[in-house]
């Protein structure tokens, strides 16, 4: 199995319900008491950015909304605060998909970090403008240690779709 | 079987162009973001979500309170047996005073209707489980195990033993979020212990609170204690809220900076006592009102006004 991507390997096509249970899983992630810990990555964006990018004919902003939506009561936050970060996380990751899989891993990562960091800002600055504290530095770490997760991200959620690499000439599939 | 498929690729079958779609869910969520904020009025759409979320949020925290109930089931015998010592030792200390505190409250009863004065409420309520806390970084809010089913309703002030931990602000199903004392701008109106002066505390988001709108000459002291004053219809009289940490009196501002630190543990994981709704307070004196209505205090002041209009 090669661990990472290259754009000689074809993958098999996606299963739509891997990408729901991802989802799902990373709200779960989000959900969990871990969450408060400090530097803790948002799950729910960084998986969302992920098949944003990779496949958005399936997961877009409709997607982003409605998690946004799930995220927001979870949180207790205003409504439409994650909504909007997330609607606009999945439009430029979907503009720049086309660019962005040409270019190797880490690399991928660290046009992901500016995404990611602004979906924390746009949070940040709705909070403010009505009137909330600046929650500290430490709320921009997560943001990092997502992108840095990026690569290992990708090879997980790409398991299902990864052929065999040494394969029989006479059975292709 | 998936390359099989009979139809053709959706090469052109795309759905809206990406800025349409862009600029619908942006507006859509500015606007679900300014109702929720402005007028509150999407809490049966929150309510409705959180009944989806709710369990699945129950069962993550599942873990988390699983290895905190095996550290104190490993904990062992040793400290119980250390912590039953000591209450029994608290319990005899606060004897003498609990014994006679049944006799003064008859007596308190029967002097207070002597004077006829309304007699005191007494606080009664339930106690409720803190599920975990709530995610937002920019606010201090818990959620706890009881809620619509069990007859919370918004605005029942939560407390611990030791004193006040906040307010119970939004109500779900079967659960409830209680905005703790601490949280950015949550108001108590409190009183001072020692001089029994009246104020409200606000929290400051940082785990502090600030006694604000306190002239700088105040009688304020390190260390005082501040109480609920029961001024709202929503706190009883006397429940500790804070303690008097920091003074800053600095003669250029009118008012002095007068920091105090909860006095119960509100940031702390455990039970918490949903206190019931307090009894509505009887309505304001009527000449209050009608004064209020008329939009002028006295009337001697209006030919002051007049006659400064004009020498402009």
């Amino acid at each position: 199995m090669q661990p990472t991507f290259s754009s000689s390997r074809i993958l098999l096509p996606v299963r739509p319900w891997f990408i729901y249970l991802s989802l799902i899983v990373a709200l779960l992630l989000n959900f969990l008491p871990t969450a408060h810990w400090p530097g803790m990555p948002d799950w729910v964006a960084l998986v969302l950015c992920f098949w944003s990018v990779r496949e958005f004919r399936r997961v877009g902003m409709g997607w982003a909304f409605i998690l946004g939506l799930l995220m927001d009561v979870a949180d207790g936050a205003v409504l439409g605060q994650h909504c909007f970060a997330y609607v606009l996380l999945a439009f430029a990751s979907t503009s720049l998909s086309r660019r962005l899989l040409w270019f190797p891993l880490p690399q991928q990562a660290l046009q992901v970090l500016p995404l990611l960091l602004l979906t924390q800002v746009v949070q940040m600055l709705m909070r403010l403008a009505v009137g909330a504290d600046f929650p500290g530095w430490g709320y921009f770490v997560g943001p990092l240690i997502a992108s840095l997760l990026w690569v290992p991200l990708t090879f997980v959620l790409l398991l299902p779709q990864y052929q065999p690499v040494e394969q029989n000439p006479d059975r292709p599939i | 079987m998936a390359g099989f498929d009979h139809a053709p690729p959706p090469f052109f079958k795309r759905g809206p162009a990406p800025l349409a779609l862009l600029t619908f869910y942006t507006l859509l969520s500015l606007a679900v973001f300014v109702v929720d904020l402005r007028f509150r009025s999407l809490d049966l759409l929150r309510q409705s979500v959180a009944l989806v979320v709710d369990p699945v949020q129950r069962v993550a925290q599942t873990p988390g309170s699983l290895v905190d109930y095996a550290r104190n089931y490993l904990e062992g015998i040793r400290s119980l047996q250390l912590d039953n010592d000591e209450l029994r030792h608290a319990k005899l200390s606060t004897a003498p005073n609990l014994l006679r505190l049944e006799q003064l409250e008859a007596e308190n009863d029967r002097l207070r209707k002597l004077l006829v004065v309304k007699e005191r409420e007494n606080a009664k309520g339930q106690v409720a489980q803190i599920l975990y806390t709530a995610r937002d970084p920019f606010s201090r809010k818990v959620i706890v195990d009881k809620g619509q089913q069990s007859g919370v309703v918004a605005g029942q002030p939560a407390i611990d033993e030791a004193g006040v931990v906040g307010q119970v602000t939004r109500v779900f199903p079967f659960s409830a979020e209680i905005t703790l004392i601490s949280d950015k701008d949550q108001a108590v109106p409190v009183q001072i212990v020692r001089s029994g002066q009246r104020s409200v505390v606000f929290g400051l988001g940082n785990g502090q609170m600030e006694l604000r709108y306190m002239p700088a000459n105040a009688d304020v002291q390190v260390g005082d204690v501040l109480v609920t004053s029961g001024l709202d219809s929503v706190y009883l009289q006397g429940f500790p809220v804070a303690r008097v940490v920091n003074i800053e009196r600095d003669s250029a501002y009118s008012f002095a900076r007068i920091f105090a630190a909860p006095i119960a543990g509100v940031e702390n994981f455990g039970e918490v006592m949903i206190l019931d709704p307090r009894q509505p307070l009887p309505p304001p004196p009527p000449e209050a009102k009608s004064r209020g209505s008329d939009g002028s205090d006295k009337p001697g002041l209006r030919p002051k006004k007049k006659r400064a209009a004009k020498g402009n």
